[in-house]
């Protein structure tokens, strides 16, 4: 077993002749908070989608848990643990908030096609599970009063907190969340913090999240990997991040 | 007692409201037509129309499933149904040598129809994994040819050995007392016409039962995953590609099935009614009834194949008719202003009626 | 030698096929919307043909001009009345009205004039050329319908990359509300696309009647539906690839029909549609849209 929960490997990837990312090595271990940052371009999501084979990549290794996920798919990605959001969210808007969780909850649901067809007892005593456990998800993002809702109709602060139930329902080690408080007012984004914290702790799991509010990064993070043009600029803890001349120059120019 | 209302209380919640309303209504329609042939009442063209309407009815519920749950556009129904009629004419017969029941024989040929179908579902299925939207559907388009081909040139025949089967020319070299079933382009022909009214309500109650059991469960919450964001139902774990053939299986098998029922309703009929024409009408069906809404399926299927006949008075013109109210439907429907108004008008009756609160 | 002149049927057809599939392959590329009545538009065309040639007694050039212009109206009409309020609607919406378009069209052709076929005049019968030695005969009837291609085929590209209007049209196609910021005229853009679609369905019915000379109700169906088929297998949306797929298509169809079966002619045209798919997803010269993440 490797210490690390995520571990890369000189990771790259080309569109046509461009090379969008490269060398991109990060380890994060076990419990970590982690923050990817970098102006606009520099790679973030990119690095998200090759993480979650949403894009292949061109060259290098990913090792989750030690295991290299380089053949797998997004699908089995996510079965080995790693669940993300989305920046531009990606809900099932026309489906209830509930049913967004319980899809989320999918493959942990343990009854067959044949049990749902004909109605079984074992589809009837899965399902109350399914809809309890779906109910202590919304509740720990406070979205418990909404079940029945329209997942499209919240409001756009809830639905990135719903996207973040969603993922969590996987059962993942590691959370991907891609900019959770773009587009949430100070009061959600101070809300949002606790909430990191707390589903780290209580479900034991490692966060990388990328983020353009610089007071969450440094309220949460405990390491950061910094991005520009593709490549990682520096590897370190918030303070050492906020003070290194070659970051600031990166976000503010010469 | 209580245990009754309760139970009441339940189907009718909003939950359950959809599903008890679907079979309700199926379950009436079936009463007042059944009183309707009784009393004789009804006019024999009428009575000529009740197995097709029930085939069709189940062809449009397959294909709502395909396009309302799953998102993909098909429009090769006509091809699934007719595999459907095809083997299942060939297994009524087949079957007919063994078993001497009515009811037995046509449930086993609807079964091998449904199986033959979902086989073709199977086979189509792996295009249709790779490709999107319209690409989609002009295979699905194509497929429905390809099966029209090669039905208008295979030749099947029963004797006591068994099963012969041949192509473009009848090869068969039968026994004198075996019988041809599939005649090439003259069709297939079946020695009794099995399918009854009553079996049609029981293929819809069945229809309906598969389809609102596979929805209402994490499958069919799958399923609508895949349609609303494929990338996101990936995300979380669930095979887009396997929900996607799944979907096309269960339809296809439900529309073969709906196929044997129509062609069992006749003593010959041909591959050539399973034209682009027949899969274009159920489609019309089913966006009419609403997509993902099976009461409203099987109601606009209804009308649809009674106002023709309704108009058979004013003859040449029923045709024209028909395709000016399906225009004027889609324009109004999809005119926001229009349904603005009626939306308001919908407020301001509820307002004069309140309804009052049952929970 | 025989092989020769089969291939050259076939281009024949496949030419048909081609002038067919540019008005579905345009519209779609303009209003992403697939067009199901423009095999009914072509049917109209022969009968206005077939009227202007028979019982007016028009020579052929008016005869085809005449077509063409009712043609043109009839599109630019269908566009106005049953598409244009559907701009914002689910493309399922619009396909439908398209099938009640194509309904209305097929059935007022059998209340005007009747389910019983009309014979086409002979037209563009000047004979043959004879080649090797008389060993290849084309008939001047192929050469024109080909050359027709040809030059429709320039034509249109030299429109659609070199002129003004041509540049909005493919602005419209990649992006209408940024095409709208820009000044362009979408309406008059989409009527126009439709206006160019039904004139060339007109043509390629005036060939289509060269070849079958019989008027149905129900003549544009098929061809249609085997047009459509050429324009997704050359990837809809692009106009050499309408012409390719086109070509392809009626070369396939007329080999198929000689040298395999004529019955299974459709299985096989269709399965080449499947095949092609599975290997290329968007067609023959289509390009691949991906989604951003």
């Amino acid at each position: 077993m490797s210490e690390y929960v995520l571990e890369t490997k000189n990771l790259g990837i080309d569109f046509g002749g461009l090379t969008a990312v490269n060398n991109f090595n990060i380890r994060v271990e076990k419990g970590d908070i982690y923050g990817l940052i970098g102006p606009n371009g520099a790679g973030k999501t990119t690095v998200f989608n090759m993480l979650t084979k949403v894009y292949e990549p061109s060259r290098g290794t990913i090792l989750v848990n030690g295991t290299d996920i380089g053949k797998m798919s997004t699908i089995e990605v996510n079965r080995i643990g790693i669940a993300r959001t989305f920046q531009n969210i990606r809900l099932f808007s026309d489906l209830s908030v509930e049913d967004n969780v319980k899809i989320g909850l999918h493959n942990s649901g343990s009854y067959s096609l044949a049990d749902s067809l004909f109605r079984t007892g074992k589809f009837h005593s899965e399902e109350k599970r399914l809809h309890e456990r779906a109910l202590e998800l919304l509740g720990i993002f406070r979205l418990e009063g909404f079940a029945e809702h329209k997942a499209g109709s919240l409001p756009y602060g809830a639905q990135r907190r719903l996207e973040i139930a969603r993922a969590l329902a996987t059962k993942p080690c590691l959370l991907l969340l891609d900019e959770p408080a773009a587009g949430m007012n100070p009061v959600e984004t101070q809300e949002l913090m606790d909430t990191i914290k707390q589903i780290r702790d209580r479900f034991d799991i490692s966060i990388l999240l990328i983020e353009h509010d610089m007071k969450l990064v440094m309220g949460v993070c405990e390491k950061i990997t910094v991005l520009n043009f593709g490549q990682v600029l520096m590897n370190g803890t918030p303070e050492e991040v906020q003070n290194d001349p070659e970051v600031i120059k990166a976000y503010l120019g010469d | 007692m209580k245990k009754i209302t309760e139970m009441l209380k339940k189907v009718f919640s909003k939950k359950y409201r959809q599903r008890t309303v679907s079979y309700l209504i199926v379950v009436l329609a079936y009463l007042i037509i059944e009183t309707a042939i009784k009393t004789g009442s009804i006019s024999n063209t009428i009575k000529s129309l009740l197995v097709p309407t029930c085939s069709y009815i189940v062809a449009a519920l397959a294909l709502n499933l395909l396009i309302g749950y799953l998102g993909d556009l098909c429009l090769g129904q006509a091809g699934f149904m007719a595999v459907g009629a095809f083997f299942g004419a060939v297994a009524s017969v087949f079957f007919s040598r063994f078993i001497s029941g009515d009811v037995p024989v046509l449930i086993l040929a609807i079964i091998v129809g449904g199986i033959a179908a979902g086989l073709c579902g199977a086979l189509i299925g792996i295009p249709v994994l790779k490709l999107q939207g319209d690409y989609l559907a002009i295979v699905t388009l194509a497929f429905c040819q390809i099966i029209k081909t090669l039905l208008l040139n295979l030749y099947v025949g029963i004797d006591s050995k068994g099963l012969h089967f041949s192509f473009i020319t009848d090869n068969t070299n039968m026994d004198p007392d075996g019988i041809l079933v599939i005649k090439g382009a003259i069709g297939a022909n079946v020695t009794k016409k099995l399918s009854s009214f009553t079996a049609g309500i029981l293929l819809i109650l069945f229809a309906l039962f598969i389809i609102h059991n596979l929805i209402n469960s994490k499958h069919g919450r799958a399923i609508q995953a895949c349609r609303d964001n494929k990338i996101a139902a990936s995300s979380v774990g669930i095979s887009v590609s396997r929900y996607k053939l799944l979907v096309f299986v269960i339809s296809a098998v439900l529309t073969g099935m709906a196929g044997t029922l129509y062609g069992l309703g006749f003593s010959s009929f041909k591959a050539s009614k399973f034209d682009f024409n027949l899969s274009i009408l159920i489609l019309v069906y089913v966006v009419l009834g609403g997509l993902g809404n099976m009461t409203g399926t099987i109601i606009s299927t209804t009308l649809l194949l009674v106002i023709p006949e309704a108009l058979r008075a004013f003859n040449d013109y029923r045709m024209i008719i028909y395709s000016i109210v399906l225009i004027a439907v889609m324009l109004i429907s999809n005119n926001a202003m229009i349904m603005y108004y009626l939306k308001q008008f919908k407020d301001h009756l509820k307002k004069m009626f309140p309804k009052r609160r049952t929970e | 030698m025989k092989f020769l002149s089969y291939l050259i049927s076939g281009i024949r057809l496949g030419s048909i096929y081609a002038i067919i599939a540019l008005g579905y392959t345009m519209v779609y590329g303009i209003a992403k919307m697939l067009n199901f009545a423009h095999g009914d538009v072509i049917m109209i065309g022969a009968y206005v043909a077939f009227f202007a040639l028979y019982r007016a007694g028009f020579p052929l050039v008016a005869a085809l001009l005449a077509s063409v212009a009712v043609c043109t109206i009839l599109g630019i009409t269908i566009e106005k009345l049953a598409y244009k309020p559907l701009r914002s609607a689910t493309s399922l919406a619009v396909l439908i009205t398209a099938i009640g378009v194509s309904y209305f069209l097929q059935n007022a052709a059998l209340l005007l004039w009747g389910s019983t076929s009309k014979i086409f005049p002979t037209i563009l019968d000047y004979g043959f050329i004879e080649l090797f030695g008389g060993e290849l005969k084309i008939s001047y009837q192929i050469l024109i319908t080909i050359a027709t291609c040809i030059v429709i085929m320039v034509c249109l590209t030299l429109f659609v990359n070199k002129t003004r209007m041509g540049k909005a049209m493919r602005a419209c196609s990649e992006d209408k509300d940024a095409a709208r910021l820009m000044g362009i005229n979408v309406n008059s853009v989409i009527s126009l696309t439709f206006a160019i679609g039904s004139g060339l369905a007109a043509v390629a019915s005036v060939l289509l009647c060269a070849t079958y000379p019989t008027v149905t109700p129900t003549l544009g169906s098929m061809p249609g539906i085997k047009a459509f088929t050429a324009a997704v297998l050359g990837g809809i949306g692009s106009i050499p690839g309408a012409f390719l797929g086109g070509l392809l298509l009626g070369i396939i169809e007329v080999i198929a029909k000689v040298y395999i079966s004529s019955e299974l002619t459709d299985a096989i045209v269709f399965s080449v549609l499947v095949l092609v798919l599975l290997f290329k997803p968007t067609g023959l010269l289509g390009r691949k849209t991906s989604e951003k993440v």
